[in-house]
């Protein structure tokens, strides 16, 4: 077995130096965001720390399944649901009512008008829009309603703006050259082709609004999320570890419904 | 008693059955030869020594245990000591050849050692030994996906020699290799196991190499072992009753037909007869 | 001309199914829009519309004052910090949990040979782990955490661990049973250790797709850190609530827009580090 020549040991390093600084870049980064941040991690492990946390722990159990709380969960619930659909719905219309102009169909200006309003509407985070719905409706699952609304419909805007713009034209275009006014042949002739994605879309983001409609009511806009805030701002915590407990219940339940919901539709038909 | 099967049956979970009663013993220093039509069950067969699957049915004895009654440990150090060549080298096409040589030890090395090779390797002479063994010194710093089908298999092969096993099992393992490298391949295999006096278990596709270096043939059909000869008995009417259901010219390394008429086994034996593969 | 034409019913056989759906809707929504309180006249009651009004008035001009600025900007920077931080650490929790989940690396299941029950059963258990990680919204983890450890940005970080390493998690796991498995599975056939099996085996595969879904939720954690300031884990989020809070509609529209300059910073670096990866 012969010595390794030095040409050999120098090509053998495994990562190359731009690997080599691209990672001492990123743990440069993260040491930073931590100390700018003065947290001090290894102070979470001590024993002190680590009996404090049981200690908090412990006074969330065990959790209140008294009736009468059960009884304000299953109101908490139905009225996160609500929210999320009436929210749901709601964009759903106003994204298609969007999505006509944000695809091009009525001028190049509404286009740039349009898209525009629609990434702002979904820039802005659900709570904040939330706090600020708050502000115009008052407190109450009207304003998460809203607040939803708003969010989703530029979310779904632009994906059904998308899938206008996808369609193929020729059935609406044949319609209109025997004599149907636009406005119809769009009814008659786009519209039924892209209804299955539109529907899909609104069935996903309803899945996903749910999880965002019980977080809405930390900043009082109803549903279990207001009723976690209030629990926890009174110190109630074994009410609060109910409504925790609902709501990875709610999500868990969701989540199953729409896995066999789309099993079912990729099972072959007949 | 290198490895021992016992009526060895395998049942794939489609109730496609790839073995039935196969039994096959092999002493210490033996070589043998797999042949037999596609889907015969060849590489089943190999897995089931290679204690990658377990059989449904009967008993395996390799390297004097039966591995799937060890521990874990036990069953992991056990895997160290077998090494398999397969037909389609498992290497991340990102890897550089002299990694994936070193991948050969990592049931053997300490972790540590195996962790800081990732950097920097630990041992460059002996994968660039073993790569040169198979005529690849040259590619010892380049990447996998840089090398042709021929090279990379010849990369798995020097992963196994790299790994110095005690059973050398390999899966057609010169398929992708023309007639000098294939010979040049199995040589190496051959010279390593009688070297170190280790086992070598090959399946081949193609008769004339199982023939020239092995002494021990094994033919495989639907599942069952129907013959296992010395290579000298290895006839023209038993080779084409095992190929019987495909075309009428067994399958040779570069399609030249076969010549086993009625020899001798003097001058069967006598590489002479057969002429030496030109070296490219 | 067949016999029974002249017997065919004339009326649409749909009528009857979509009348009933309508129904059905109807029934459902009218409910549904009562628990919601869906009262759009509430928009326009005079106190609501007073406050909103004049909320919304402030917004321009939004306040450039230079101490506001200073203030804005050092929150931001706190944002990003604890995004960065968060996801850090959260990579750090994901990494040997999404190796355990991962049936790629798994040794039992070759043969199958010893443990494998025991295998199945710690893989069920980090899955549930992982799910009762992501389960919970971070926002709640953020409220939990800041009664814990009270208010400021070490709540807002841990709660991003805690989320998106379950997040993390599941999907590291996806990622190395997905693309070719083979190269591992063969180490581990030949008695290597799973780490090892990893590193050699796995790695070098799906490096790249591993860091560019840890950076795209890198960008996800910079939006989340903004959310939960709103329950006082400091931030760009705690200084909105704070404005808003006082009616400050030039403050909040100030905020507002560095936030959504801050989303497409966040944006664009994250596409640029993915597209280098790639």
């Amino acid at each position: 077995m012969s010595a390794t020549t030095l040409a050999e040991r120098r090509g053998a390093l495994g990562i190359c130096v731009y690997c080599w600084g691209a990672i001492a870049c990123l743990l440069a980064v993260v040491w930073a965001s931590f100390a700018y941040l003065a947290l001090d991690v290894s102070r979470l492990f001590t024993r002190e720390s680590a009996g404090y946390m049981l200690d908090f722990i412990a006074r969330f159990f065990p959790p209140d399944l008294s009736a009468a709380f059960l009884r304000r969960i299953a109101q908490g619930t139905l009225e996160t649901l609500a929210i999320s659909a009436v929210g749901t719905l709601l964009a759903a219309l106003a994204g298609l009512l969007l999505a006509l102009p944000a695809s091009g169909r009525l001028g190049p200006v509404f286009k740039a008008v349009t898209r525009f309003a629609l990434n702002f509407l979904r820039s802005v985070p659900e709570l904040v829009w939330a706090a600020l719905m708050v502000l115009a409706a008052g407190l109450g699952p009207f304003a998460g309603t809203l607040a939803l609304a708003l969010h989703t419909s530029g979310v779904l805007g632009r994906l059904f703006a998308e899938s206008l713009e996808n369609a193929p034209p020729e059935p609406a275009r044949a319609l209109v050259e025997s004599g149907a006014a636009p406005a119809l042949a769009f009814v008659y002739a786009t519209l039924p082709l892209i209804t299955p994605q539109l529907i899909a879309y609104s069935l996903y983001r309803w899945e996903m609004n749910i999880r965002m409609a019980t977080v809405l009511g930390f900043v009082g806009a109803g549903g279990l999320g207001q009723m976690l805030y209030y629990e926890l701002s009174l110190l109630h915590e074994p009410q609060a570890c109910t409504v925790i407990i609902a709501m990875l219940a709610l999500v868990v339940v969701v989540d199953a419904v729409s896995a066999w919901v789309r099993r079912r539709q990729m099972r072959p038909a007949g | 008693m290198s490895f021992e099967l016992a009526r060895i049956g395998v049942i794939h979970a489609n109730g496609q059955r790839a073995l039935r009663a196969v039994t096959l013993a092999a002493g210490r220093g033996e070589r043998l030869a797999i042949i037999g039509p596609s889907g015969a069950g060849k590489s089943t067969l190999l897995r089931v020594l290679g204690t990658s699957m377990r059989p449904t049915e009967g008993r395996v004895s390799v390297l004097e245990s039966n591995p799937w009654q060890l521990s874990g440990a036990g069953l992991k150090r056990l895997r160290s000591r077998i090494g398999v060549v397969h037909q389609a080298p498992p290497i991340p096409p990102r890897q550089r050849a002299i990694t994936a040589v070193i991948a050969g030890r990592l049931g053997q090395w300490p972790w540590w050692k195996s962790a800081l090779s990732l950097l920097y390797p630990a041992d460059i002479a002996g994968p660039r030994e073993q790569l040169a063994r198979l005529d690849l010194a040259d590619r010892l710093f380049e990447r996998c996906d840089q090398l042709s089908g021929g090279q990379l298999q010849r990369v798995g092969v020097a992963r196994v020699l790299y790994q110095r096993p005690d059973l050398l099992l390999a899966d057609e393992p010169v398929s992708a290799m023309d007639p000098a490298l294939a010979d040049l391949t199995v040589s190496q295999l051959h010279s390593e196991a009688a070297a170190r006096g280790v086992t070598l278990v090959a399946s081949l596709h193609v008769v004339d190499i199982a023939l020239r270096w092995f002494p021990r043939i094994i033919g495989l059909k639907a599942g069952e072992i129907v013959f296992d000869l010395p290579a000298a008995r290895v006839s023209d009417s038993v080779l084409r009753d095992l190929y019987a259901s495909e075309t009428g010219t067994l399958p040779t390394q570069d399609n030249q037909p076969l010549d086993i008429g009625p020899a001798a086994p003097a001058e069967r034996h006598a590489l002479k007869i057969i002429p030496p593969p030109r070296v490219i | 001309m067949p016999p029974d034409a002249t017997q065919q019913s004339l009326r649409d056989p749909d009528a009857l199914a979509r009348a009933t759906w309508a129904l059905a809707a109807v029934v459902v929504l009218w409910p549904l829009l009562l628990v919601a309180e869906f009262r759009p006249a509430d928009l326009f009651d005079t106190r609501n519309l007073k406050v909103m009004g004049g909320f919304l008035g402030q917004f321009f001009p939004p306040n450039l004052n230079g101490e506001f600025l200073g203030l804005a900007l050092r929150a931001t920077v706190e944002t990003l910090a604890m995004a960065t931080a968060g996801i850090a650490l959260a990579a750090l929790l994901a990494a040997p949990l999404g190796l355990a989940l991962s049936h790629s690396l798994s040794i039992s299941r070759i043969g199958p040979g010893p443990g494998r029950a025991r295998g199945e059963a710690l893989r069920a258990l980090t899955r549930l782990l992982l799910l009762a990680l992501r389960g919970i919204p971070e926002i709640v983890w953020a409220l939990l955490l800041v009664r814990a450890f009270g208010l400021g940005p070490a709540a807002g970080v841990l709660a991003i661990a805690v989320t998106y390493g379950g997040m993390l998690g599941k999907v590291y796991s996806e990622i190395l049973e997905s693309g070719d498995t083979r190269p591992a599975r063969v180490l581990l056939e030949s008695g290597s250790g799973r780490l090892m099996a990893f590193f050699y085996g796995l790695l070098p595969g799906s490096a790249q797709e591993l860091a560019s879904y840890t950076v795209y939720r890198w960008e996800c954690a910079v939006r989340a850190s903004v959310i939960m300031g709103f329950v006082g884990a400091g931030g760009l989020g705690q200084l909105m609530d704070q404005s808003m809070k006082m009616l400050n509609g030039g403050e909040v529209s100030t905020i507002l827009i560095i936030f959504l300059l801050l989303v497409l910073l966040a944006d664009a670096i994250s596409g640029a580090v993915r597209r280098a990866l790639a």
